[in-house]
């Protein structure tokens, strides 16, 4: 029997991750703040996530079919989407705001600029403010934790902002707070990020900047005047910052590639968070942030293209 | 001090089956094909007909043209014929195939008749192009073009590469270990041959041996080992030079525009054995490995033998169903279809993976990792470059210096959505020389 040999271009040997992997990756960093919301907010957090998670690969591998496209749920690029939206939604939220967040995240976000890595805002994000813009008091009604009841109250962050309380830190680090479903445990957020750094899915550098920024900016205004403006630990706990600084920001297709790239997109987006939280309409600025610097993403690649060669 | 580069990939070295296993020369060839265009260049001129008998070492072909390179018979025997026929690297050329008669009958090759010290510069650039010396690291460009560029009025530094970067190869490795005094004084002759003043020994730490052996050996004090990081690409010549002098070549421009030449270690002992023994380069070190062979290991191949022949020889077959032969490293060698295949000059090893060591993946959709900006040693944007091919802007094409590409394959080896970087690249090149 003749043997045939397989011929391809080099290289003949891959590194060992491939990104299926980096996604499931990425999952098990989200596990931690997962966990933290079904302790805090119960069946409300798994209605949202399965919801979430459900509709998302629903609507890719529906939308790739009618579009005959080849399926890619396989890549796990949808469930991230799914738990991270989910993340950003108040609990209290019907489940078919979920839908269409999912809806809007997965198609008009995702699929209609060409599926994943031709994205340029982030899906989750995108899904999140089109609901912001659509149903405001949906997105915006909180409830508070560790009960079944739909007890309303504010965040942290309104709190401050609009009645100058401030939440004391314990609260704000284990996430016995109201809050969006996955933003409230600062010590679930904090596991898994170290997870992901370990596992180097995420580069240091957007958190670093993000996070440094806020806390720079929040102490200078912290330090002019003590009771308009909040200390700076407080604003790295609350809100979704830490959320958004280790999981969001650093969506890898719609944050620079170049590392000086990343750093001025950690800091644009810790510039513009406090901008809108401090003398800005709305008590969070966390979202909006990152998609605007989002659109300078390709901006920030062309002007940070490493130093030529030889030159 | 440990030197290197920014940028590279680690891959699994996947040395062990043969870095212990000595030299041992092939048998002789019942046949050798030997192909007349085994260099970077233009084909040699063919000197003989079918019908011919030949001895070891006469030459069978000659170099016209300025970037070419003489070829030499292997063997001693009968010209079968002179016809076109498959080239491992190039397409397919002509080569002469002959017959052997078991004598290996050698061609009266004379040693050079000076002392080192008192051949010039012009001397051993002679008897290295009539040896048909070409750089055995892989490249092979014609060595005496190269050192004839080393022009008097400059002072060079020479940097002998081995490095010997790719996984699974270890010729170079066990070459510095066993024949170092050899090799010591092939670098001598090459430090002469290229003005050099200052002459760099540079071999990765995961070859202490061949260091420590090194080390032991050298008697001039001008002349230095350098350790350098273990890291893919570290033996590319810009790789080699920005480790260990620091320099960066500038794009488009060659080594000697910072001072520098550069030669391989197996290079090196082509020149001594042509210099100091008056022998043509009729056989080179090859590292044969891979999980499918029986006997993997290093040997000295006639220039010519037909892949299936040495594999049967050397390392009495296969094991295992062998899915890929390589020719050359896993990172850039060249794959092929057939086992009648000569070896010729630049092949330095091959690699035979069975199926469970070869991927075949799809691609699939680039997710903006930057894994390939973190790992290009020559710091392009893989990424961009494949994207504005996919999407035919060329005015964004000409930003992105794409002929500064070295293709030695980090960018794809690190791509975790299984892009053919590279291969874009190379495509990104063509369709800009169109223009």
């Amino acid at each position: 029997m003749e043997n045939r040999f397989i011929l391809s271009p080099s290289p003949h040997i891959f590194s060992e991750t491939k990104t299926p992997k980096i996604m499931k990756d990425v999952i098990i960093g989200l596990l931690p703040a997962a966990f933290a919301s079904i302790y805090f907010f119960r069946l409300r957090a798994v209605i949202l996530l399965a919801t979430c998670i459900i509709s998302c690969v629903a609507f890719e591998y529906i939308f790739e079919k009618l579009m005959k496209r080849k399926t890619t749920i396989g890549d796990y690029s949808a469930v991230v989407t799914g738990i991270l939206l989910a993340f950003i939604l108040p609990p209290t939220v019907p489940f078919w705001i979920c839908i269409i967040g999912s809806l809007v995240a997965i198609i008009l976000a995702k699929q209609i600029f060409g599926g994943l890595g031709s994205n340029i805002f982030n899906p989750a994000l995108l899904g999140r403010a089109m609901l912001m813009a659509a149903f405001p008091t949906f997105l915006t009604t909180w409830s508070k934790p560790l009960t079944l009841d739909v007890i309303t109250g504010a965040t942290p962050l309104g709190l401050s902002k609009f009645e100058h309380i401030l939440t004391d830190y314990w609260s704000l680090f284990i996430g016995n707070v109201p809050g969006s479903l996955g933003e409230t445990s600062a010590l679930a957020l904090i596991l898994g990020a170290i997870y992901l750094f370990c596992r180097k899915v995420i580069d240091y550098r957007i958190p670093v900047a993000y996070i440094l920024t806020v806390a720079i900016i929040g102490f200078v205004t912290n330090s002019a005047d003590p009771s308009a403006y909040p200390p700076p630990g407080f604003h790295i706990f609350t809100g979704g910052l830490l959320l958004g600084a280790f999981f969001m920001a650093t969506d890898p297709v719609t944050s620079p590639v170049t590392k000086k790239g990343r750093w001025v997109f950690g800091i644009g987006c810790g510039v513009i968070t406090m901008v809108i939280r401090l003398w800005g309409g709305l008590p969070e600025g966390v979202m909006y942030s990152i998609l605007l610097m989002n659109a300078f993403t390709p901006l920030l690649n062309k002007i940070t293209r490493p130093r030529r060669y030889g030159t | 001090m440990i030197k290197t580069f920014s940028g590279g990939i680690h891959p699994d070295a996947s040395k062990e089956p043969t870095v212990d296993k000595r030299i041992s020369p092939a048998p002789l060839p019942k046949r050798v094909s030997i192909p007349l265009l085994q260099n970077t260049g233009n084909p040699a001129k063919v000197q003989v007909k079918a019908g011919d008998t030949l001895l070891k070492g006469q030459l069978i072909g000659d170099a016209e043209s300025f970037i070419s390179s003489r070829v030499h018979a292997s063997i001693s025997g009968k010209v079968i014929a002179v016809e076109e026929y498959i080239n491992p690297i190039y397409g397919k050329t002509e080569c002469v195939f002959i017959e052997s008669d078991g004598k290996d009958a050698p061609y009266p090759y004379k040693a050079a008749p000076k002392a080192i010290k008192d051949l010039s510069r012009e001397d051993i650039i002679d008897i290295i192009k009539d040896a048909g010396i070409v750089g055995l690291g892989g490249g092979a460009f014609p060595t005496h073009v190269k050192l004839i560029a080393a022009e008097k009025k400059e002072k060079y530094s020479l940097i002998i590469n081995g490095a010997e970067c790719e996984p699974y190869l270890t010729s170079d490795h066990r070459l510095m270990i066993e024949k170092t005094q050899e090799i010591l004084k092939g670098v001598e002759l090459l430090a002469k041959a290229s003005n050099a003043e200052n002459v760099y020994i540079a071999i990765e730490e995961n070859k202490l041996s061949a260091i420590f052996a090194m080390e032991r050996a050298i008697e001039r004090l001008t002349t230095k080992i350098v350790r350098l990081k273990t890291k893919y690409p570290q033996g590319g010549e810009k790789q080699l030079i920005k480790a260990v002098l620091n320099r960066e070549v500038p794009p488009g421009k060659l080594p000697l525009h910072v001072g520098c030449v550069v030669q391989n270690v197996a290079t090196a002992y082509a020149v001594y054995e042509a210099v100091i023994e008056g022998k043509p380069l009729i056989e080179r070190c090859v590292t044969l490995t891979g999980s499918c062979l029986r006997k993997p290991g290093n040997f000295l191949i006639r220039i010519g033998s037909i892949l299936g022949d040495v594999v049967e020889e050397c390392c009495s077959g296969f094991i295992r169903k062998c899915s890929k032969i390589i020719l050359g490293g896993p990172m850039m060698g060249v794959a092929h279809y057939s086992l009648d295949i000569p070896i010729i000059k630049g092949i330095n090893g091959v690699v035979f993976l069975s199926e469970e060591e070869t991927e075949v993946s799809e691609e699939s959709p680039c997710i903006r990792c930057s894994k390939c900006v973190d790992v290009c040693p020559v710091n392009l944007i893989p990424t961009d470059i494949a994207r504005a091919v996919k999407k035919q802007k060329k005015p964004f094409l000409e930003e992105l210096n794409v002929f500064d590409c070295i293709e030695c394959g980090a960018c794809s080896f690190a791509c975790p959505a299984r892009v053919p970087l590279v291969q874009y690249i190379k495509l990104a090149k063509a369709q800009m020389q169109e223009k």
